[in-house]
This record gives structure tokens, C-alpha cells and sequence, in this order.
């Protein structure tokens, strides 16, 4: 009898944890998460659009310009980064404040914020190019095959 | 009219992404990573200008932007100085963005303190 009863409270028990595993798994809600990927990274490439287009209003060619853009937008969010408001946009924003290079200086500036008790060199040093150094890797080794495939074809006079 | 189309192509953009965070569980270094790696293809295929001249800084900031600035550099460097610019190029193009990433981030790590997670 005892068993029996001991028995139907463990079952009990895990059916009552299962439930609260389930409550606490963050559930994904896809749509509105892309929603608000959507508002956000919007709204920060249109920020990125004002900057543009003040600067070739002053006269920037369309490189220079482009160079004006990501700097400002870097440091407004590595400025947002340190008063820890970026991080809260992130949490709320998931991809729309990822994917625009304010997403990469946010994690530049995180990692370099983070680690600076471990000291200048093995600290700051080495951390700040966590997320900055396979995306700088990365993107210089894939431009560089891409270039020499372009090159081989320059050669051989494919392509102009 | 250009700010919606920034607003439109940028956000959709990010849209895309987040689909892609949602349903792969990809951590954010490795969307970062993709991200670039895909836009310097995109654009040395030719899809990625277009895309540029329709939407400007909808096209330009988010990561696939890096990556056709990226690619743009070394087209360049490549017809001015041959095989030297394929070690010139990339880096030419991404100065700006990287130096200002690291250099704000430096000073910043001088200024502000890690604060509790929540």
C-alpha cells in the first residue's frame, strides 16, 4: 500500500516538473520574433540611410560616405554597448540588432568591457577579437579565394 | 522614398536571419561569420550591387554590406595591383569598420564597467 502511494507521488512529482520545464523553456514565436527583427533592423539601416545621404548632401562620394555610416553607427552602439542599453535591444530584437554592424560592435565592445580585469594584454588584448576575429578571418579568406578565382579568370581574359 | 526602401530591404534582411537564429539554434558568432562570408559572394556574383542600388544603407549595414565592401576592395586592389592586391584589398576596404569596431571598443572597456547580468 505504501508503495503504491509512494509510487503515484514520484509519478506525480515528475508530471508537476515536466510542466514547469515546459512553462520555463522560452517558447519561439516565430512570426513575432521576426516582426521584431523586421521593426528594428529597419529602423537601424534607415538610421544608417539619414547618415548617408547628410553625407553626400556634404559632398561625400558614395565610398566615403559609406565609410561615414558604419563609423557613427559603430559608435553609437558601442557608446549604447557600455551604458548596457544595446544588450537589452538585443534580447528584444534577436536578429534585428545582430545582423546590422551595430551588432558586430556590440560584441567587440562587450568582450573588451568584459574581460578587462583580466588585464591590457591577455585581458582586453586578446578577447575584444572573440567575435571580431573569425568574422575579420573569415571575411578576408573568402574575399581572397573569391579574388584569386577572379584574377585566374582576369588572366584569361573572361572577365573585364 | 529611399528611407522606406532602406527600412524595407534592411528589415527584411534581418527577418530572414532571425528565422535562421530560431529555428537552427546557430550561435551568433557563427550567423556573424556566415553573414559576411555570403555577402562577399553575393557580390562578386553580381548580386549583391543591385541589391546596394535599390536599398543603399538597407543593403550596406547589415553584415552581407561588409561583405560586398569586402569584395568591392578586392575587385579593386586586384586591377590595380595584380596578385599584391589580393593581400591588399580586403583589409583596404574593411579599415574603417574595423578600426573604429576596435578602437571605440578599447576606449569604451576604459570608461564603462561590466554590469550584472539580469
Amino acid at each position: 500500500m505504501v508503495e503504491q502511494f509512494q509510487d503515484i507521488a514520484k509519478k506525480k512529482k515528475e508530471k508537476e516538473y515536466q510542466k514547469y520545464v515546459k512553462k520555463m523553456t522560452p517558447t519561439h514565436n516565430l512570426a513575432l520574433n521576426m516582426l521584431k527583427a523586421f521593426l528594428v533592423g529597419g529602423l537601424i539601416c534607415t538610421l544608417g540611410q539619414v547618415i548617408l545621404h547628410t553625407a553626400e548632401v556634404m559632398g561625400a562620394d558614395e565610398k566615403t560616405a559609406g565609410s561615414w555610416c558604419s563609423l557613427i553607427l559603430i559608435f553609437i552602439s558601442v557608446v549604447l554597448t557600455g551604458l548596457n542599453i544595446y544588450p537589452r535591444i538585443g534580447k528584444f530584437a534577436g536578429a534585428g540588432a545582430l545582423v546590422p554592424i551595430t551588432g558586430f560592435a556590440n560584441s567587440v565592445a562587450a568582450s573588451a568591457i568584459e574581460f578587462k580585469k583580466e588585464g591590457q594584454v591577455f585581458g582586453i588584448g586578446c578577447k575584444i577579437f572573440t567575435i571580431a576575429g573569425p568574422v575579420i578571418l573569415y571575411g578576408i579568406l573568402s574575399s581572397w579565394a573569391l579574388g584569386v578565382i577572379y584574377y585566374i579568370l582576369l588572366q584569361l581574359g573572361v572577365t573585364g | 522614398m529611399e528611407y522606406v526602401r532602406a527600412f524595407l530591404v534592411g528589415g527584411i534582411i534581418c527577418a530572414l536571419v532571425q528565422i535562421l537564429l530560431d529555428r537552427t539554434k546557430l550561435m551568433p558568432g557563427r550567423v556573424m561569420v556566415l553573414l559576411v562570408c555570403s555577402g562577399a559572394v553575393l557580390s562578386a556574383v553580381g548580386l549583391y550591387r543591385p541589391l546596394f542600388d535599390f536599398a543603399g544603407a538597407g543593403a550596406s549595414v547589415p553584415l552581407l554590406g561588409f561583405g560586398h565592401l569586402l569584395w568591392n576592395g578586392m575587385k579593386e586592389a586586384i586591377q590595380e595591383n595584380g596578385i599584391l592586391g589580393l593581400f591588399m584589398g580586403g583589409f583596404t576596404a574593411c579599415a574603417t569598420g574595423v578600426s573604429a569596431s576596435l578602437i571605440f571598443s578599447y576606449l569604451a572597456s576604459l570608461i564603462f564597467n561590466p554590469k550584472m547580468k539580469e
